[in-house]
């Protein structure tokens, strides 16, 4: 076993991997901290259903399976559908939840919709676009890595550039406005960057499941620390470790597919956080509770006796 | 002992461990309009919601007087008792008209599976007819300004046909129109021998609107006659006061 | 039955079918909590099939709505906490129940005979080739008999507990105080969720199913302030948009679910847009409107 470990280390596809979706990982755990906290967790899992019709129409186009053009792609259908939603709650009487799950299944057809066509229209590099549905991870390049890590470098240089602008923004938007940011590039700016992450990410994790990636370490580590620093920081580490640990658990076993893979390492991260995180954690609530109940049983018993 | 509504027994409620009502003992006489009046967070919802039945308490009881003039638990008289929840919890645009809003308030009395019959929708038209709104029974509700819609909420409360009703702040942001047909309709219940309870917030209205008033934060700081206990040191008691009870000391 | 009108019917059915409980969905503004559960219901299919070894077993069906049920659960407890967002819990709950599925197929590929594609995308066009045959006799399509029951179903629930429906999910506290659970009512309307969802994964697919049961009742929602209207009107914009979407995906040749998912939500939105009554060209006149007889007022003031 620790040989086998050990060699796998040393394997240079392995390594390869586990820094992409390492870093895949740290990116969606420090962009995904401004979804989360402004409660916008699921316009991750729209938005990377509504990037597949953008990747296979870039490929319609192109006819060439090129990373960079159907990115490109993925951030034109990705901006699309952010418009939509924002239109369909500012402006009428539709509800979160209703747009998300229109315009996530709608684009997600219309991306199965071309994806067929092409299917059906031989062609020697459609193989592999499947993949974005699922992800394979396994299948990642050198340069698809030196892409993933110059992305994330822009990416995590607009947050420390922007940091305050973005903090604000999302503690408090009125506030922000009302300190003279424009609230509108801060909300563009930011918009786009999730949907970088996600797009990043879509090729080595899939689209249904990259939204888990956003969430997950930093819901994790917001038990853990309050701070906004402290969050990002520690989701960051959360994520880039969910990555690594996930690609080692699938590179040890014959068919044990990466991506799912290393949203259930996110997931044991999360639940064990939201467990046993001291003093808000469900362990931590439930002997503060128990001590509490025994104190509020004391006094309804001297109730009782006072009563009689 | 025949002319109590409802009686309140060392109610105790909590929330993890935290208690938000801390025996309470309280006896509600019938045909009266009784004010509970308290800050913020002082549990005057809960106390409402344990007397319809919507939140266990961990200690004491509350039960109302049946038509026997037995004291029965709220889950065996539900339709004697009529219900205006804070308006803020509902979806305004909700598809539904005015009609049916009121209708709604025939549903406790129908149970299970059956349908409005033609007496409960001449009941609905009846009772919109009493808060002035017959000609808005076709529109949809979120047409209504705020006024109108706790008219709405009020006609379907009388709608149940109960003794003894109840409301969580019926007059919170209503227009005065709208305050003067609530609180004209209330006494006329009143006067019928009906119960009325309101959760109150506005401390200057009391005089001319109640007979009785409650002060609660977590424990009941005052009870009785609106001429007897609504003083200035009952208010200063209920309302300046850090108050922490059940946890020790 | 020519195999276009096959399809065609078994469309029908099955947008029907999803569009009924998608109206309370919509109104309760719990339709990301049926994406997730459209997701989980692939793990109680796996672990049924593990039980029972055969992928027509009714076990499969009771499994997958257990486990729909299950997800509902968990994600109320973890929204119970308040240690997270309502969204968040969603967010976080269902991926894992997918991804534990997704590994347990790919582990087991050898021996299980389920395809990630197909429970994902689903095809319709498949549907006519698997026929339900009993004593002999050709019966039909085997997934029109499944959705055709689970509409019964659903069609019946709505109509026994139309009233109930209506006032646990207009105003919640009434309900409960007037003896109607909204808590019995919401499972009950989250099992047939999750039912339908197992029904129609095979020819929807899990994602479009959620389409399936938004986009409809979306439109009615948007078009009508009467509940029975907003029903009506769902029914019929699951009929357009699944017969006009079969015939757009057989002239185009491509994935029939894909399609009907894309009319559904261009119908929808073009009802967005239009919609005399709660439209966004209406929202735009009527905030215009307000403007001018404010600058009115103020000029008056003046």
């Amino acid at each position: 076993m620790l040989t086998q470990v050990l060699s796998v280390f040393t394997d240079y596809t392995f390594q390869l991997v586990a820094l992409g979706t390492g870093i895949i990982g740290l990116l969606s755990g420090v962009i995904g901290t401004y979804a989360t906290l402004r409660k916008e967790s699921l316009l991750g899992d729209a938005l990377s259903h509504a990037a597949l019709p953008g990747i296979a129409l870039a490929f319609v186009i192109i006819q060439r399976k090129e990373l960079m053009f159907l990115m490109l792609g993925a951030v034109v259908s990705g901006i699309i559908a952010t418009a939509i939603i924002q239109v369909m709650t500012r402006n009428t009487v539709v509800k979160l939840d209703s747009a998300l799950s229109l315009v996530l299944s709608s684009f997600f057809g219309l991306g199965l919709v071309v994806l067929t066509a092409i299917q059906n229209n031989p062609n020697a590099q459609q193989a592999g676009l499947n993949s974005f549905i699922f992800g394979q991870a396994s299948a990642m390049l050198r340069r698809d890595v030196q892409l993933i890590s110059s992305v994330g470098l822009v990416l995590l240089l607009l947050v420390v550039v922007f940091w305050k602008e973005f903090k604000c923004y999302t503690f408090d938007p009125m506030f922000s406005r009302s300190l003279g940011f424009s609230s509108k590039i801060i909300e563009f700016l930011l918009s786009m960057m999730i949907v970088l992450t996600i797009i990043i990410g879509l090729e080595s994790v899939g689209v249904i499941l990259i939204s888990a990636l956003l969430i997950g370490p930093s819901i994790a580590a917001r038990q853990w620390t309050h701070r906004l620093s402290g969050v990002m920081i520690l989701a960051g580490i959360i994520g880039f470790m969910s990555g690594v640990i996930g690609t080692l658990i699938s590179s040890l076993g014959v068919r044990i597919p990466t991506g799912p893979t290393i949203v259930v390492v996110v997931s044991v991260f999360v639940f064990v956080s939201l467990l046993f995180a001291p003093k808000q954690g469900y362990v931590a609530k439930y002997i503060l509770r128990q001590k509490k109940q025994k104190l509020f049983k004391k006094r309804l018993d001297e109730l009782e006796e006072a009563k009689q | 002992m025949n002319d109590i509504a409802i009686n309140i027994d060392k109610l105790t409620v909590a929330y993890d461990a935290q208690p938000v009502l801390w025996n309470i003992s309280l006896k509600f006489q019938k045909g009266k309009m009784i004010a509970i009046v308290g800050p913020n967070g002082a549990g005057k919802s809960t106390m409402i919601k344990s007397m319809l039945g919507l939140v266990s308490p961990v200690m004491g009881s509350v039960t109302h007087q049946d038509e026997n003039q037995k004291a029965v638990p709220y889950s065996e008289l539900k339709n004697r008792i009529a219900y205006v929840p804070q308006n803020t919890s509902v979806d305004w645009n909700f598809p539904t008209t005015v009609r049916d809003v009121v209708l709604m308030g025939r549903y406790g009395h129908l149970g299970w599976f059956k349908r409005p019959r033609k007496k409960d929708k001449d009941i609905a038209k009846q009772m919109l007819l009493k808060v002035g709104l017959p000609t808005f029974a076709k529109r949809q509700i979120s047409q209504l300004s705020g006024g109108q819609r706790q008219r709405v909420f009020l006609a379907r409360a009388l709608a149940q046909e109960a003794e003894v009703y109840i409301m969580d702040e019926p007059l919170a942001g209503v227009d005065m129109k709208t305050e003067h047909i609530i609180m004209k309709l209330l006494k006329k219940l009143v006067s019928e021998g009906k119960t009325v309870l309101v959760v109150h917030h506005d401390l200057q209205t009391v005089e001319t609107y109640f007979d009785e008033i409650v002060f609660i934060n977590q424990e009941v700081i005052a009870a009785g006659p609106v001429d007897q206990t609504f003083n200035k040191q009952n208010i200063d008691l209920t309302y300046h006061r850090d108050r922490n009870v059940g946890e020790g000391g | 039955m020519s195999m276009i009108n096959e399809i065609t019917l078994i469309a029908v059915v099955v947008a029907i079918a999803c569009a009924l409980p998608g109206v309370f969905l919509v109104l309760r503004g719990a339709t990301m909590v049926s994406d997730a559960i459209t997701h989980t219901v692939l793990l109680g299919i796996v672990l049924a099939f593990f039980i029972t070894q055969d992928l027509n077993s009714p076990l499969l069906m009771i499994g997958a709505t257990l486990v729909g049920l299950a997800t509902v659960w968990l994600i109320e407890t973890i929204q119970r906490s308040n240690l997270v967002s309502n969204d968040a819990a969603i967010g976080i709950v269902f991926p894992l129940f997918f991804s534990i599925a997704i590994i347990l197929i790919t582990f087991y590929a050898g021996d299980v005979h389920l395809d990630e594609d197909a429970v994902l995308m689903g095809e319709l066009a498949f549907a006519p080739f698997r026929r339900l045959d009993l004593w002999g006799y050709d019966l039909g399509p085997q997934s029109l008999w499944v959705m055709f029951i689970i509409l019964i179903i659903n069609s019946v629930f709505i109509f026994f507990f139309y009233k109930e429906l209506k006032v646990t999910t207009f105003d919640p506290a009434f309900a409960a105080a007037i003896g109607f659970s909204p808590v019995v009512i919401h499972y009950a309307l989250m099992t047939l969720v999750s039912l339908t969802a197992v029904g129609a994964y095979d020819s929807v697919g899990s994602i479009l199913i959620v389409g399936f049961m938004v986009g409809p009742a979306l439109s009615g929602y948007i078009l009508t302030h009467s509940l029975n209207k907003m029903i009506g009107i769902t029914v019929i914009m699951a009929i357009i948009n699944s017969v006009s979407g079969v015939r757009l995906a057989f002239f185009f040749d491509t994935t029939i679910a894909g399609m009907i998912a894309v009319v559904t939500g261009s119908t929808t939105l073009l009802i967005l847009i239009f919609s005399p009554k709660k439209g966004l060209f209406q929202h735009q006149i009527s905030q215009n409107r307000a403007r001018r007889n404010l600058n009115k007022e103020i000029e008056k003031m003046a």
